[in-house]
């Protein structure tokens, strides 16, 4: 089987996660070789992966875990002096 | 832990909820779009586990239950605001997705070097992430958070949007697609020097 560059586009984001069976790994691995633009579309899509999973694109507000865990000590004493 | 925190040693919960912390901030930050509400929101969230703790079964991994509250809270202030005439619900609700038509052909380039994680220091490339996964539709947004922010399996995906595991793979690819197209232009800039050596520290993390 040959696939295209459409074929391999379809199967981006399960290539990243490697839940694409052996043979089909094998064919893209192959096309991925000689085809500069689905190499670019797949480095470029799995560096996107990598960034958008760092901590620091969402930030916790200064403070949050202090006031959570605060509040939460209310409730837990409420609850133990009311057992 | 859960065990003893039922059985009287209450102030366990605060080591248990920690991991959970941040996940349960982010899910509700992307629901509500706002750092304040979300922050409510989240301990609230945080109460209920507490004073349901009794119930949780272990049928779903605790991580999964817990998240499973915090999106019924932040669907719960939604539809309040929903309720008020300034501020009409966004198509948070819209149900199905597979079959929702569009342009999932990635952008096409002929070569592409790598944006380390260095350049996450810099605050417009932080901005540009955070508004490209925001601006996602609801349905898009949801298996980008759990799967790739919050490091799910795709089971657990599944199980706490109520929707098939093919339809994470298929919600996921399209979000993923998406996201390249619309932030490769944005990215570029951010690429490391050519000939640096960082597409190793890149390919050496596996997705």
């Amino acid at each position: 089987m040959k696939i295209d560059c459409k074929h391999v586009w379809g199967h981006i984001s399960a290539y990243i996660d490697g839940d694409v069976d052996a043979s089909l790994r094998v064919e893209i691995d192959r096309h991925l070789e000689h085809c500069e633009i689905c190499s670019a579309v797949m480095d470029s899509t799995r560096n996107v992966v990598v960034l958008i999973a760092d901590d620091r694109v969402f930030e916790i507000p200064a403070g949050f875990s202090e006031r959570l865990h605060s509040r939460l000590d209310a409730v837990l004493q409420e609850s133990s002096a009311s057992s | 832990m859960i065990a003893r925190i039922l059985a009287g040693e209450s102030q366990l919960f605060h080591a248990l909820i920690r991991p959970l912390e941040r996940p349960v901030f982010v899910m509700l930050f992307m629901l509500l779009r706002n750092e304040s509400d979300a922050e409510d929101a989240a301990q609230e969230t945080f109460i209920k586990v507490y004073r349901n703790l009794h119930t949780f079964r272990g049928d779903a991994k605790f991580s999964t239950w817990v998240l499973s509250i915090a999106r019924n809270e932040g669907l719960g202030v939604l539809r309040k605001r929903s309720t008020r005439p300034e501020e009409p619900l966004e198509h948070l609700f819209e149900v199905g997705g597979e079959t929702e038509q569009g342009d999932f052909t990635p952008a096409l380039l002929t070569d592409w070097r790598e944006v380390p994680l260095e350049a996450l220091e810099r605050k417009e490339l932080r901005e540009s992430l955070c508004r490209a996964i925001l601006n996602l539709s609801p349905i898009y947004r949801d298996v980008v958070q759990l799967r790739d922010i919050d490091e799910m399996d795709v089971q657990e995906t599944a199980e706490l949007l109520g929707i098939s595991q093919g339809s994470v793979k298929v919600r996921l690819h399209r979000a993923r697609t998406m996201l390249q197209k619309e932030l490769v232009t944005v990215l570029k800039e951010y690429a490391t020097p050519a000939g640096s050596q960082g597409w190793r520290r890149l390919f050496g993390r596996r997705a």
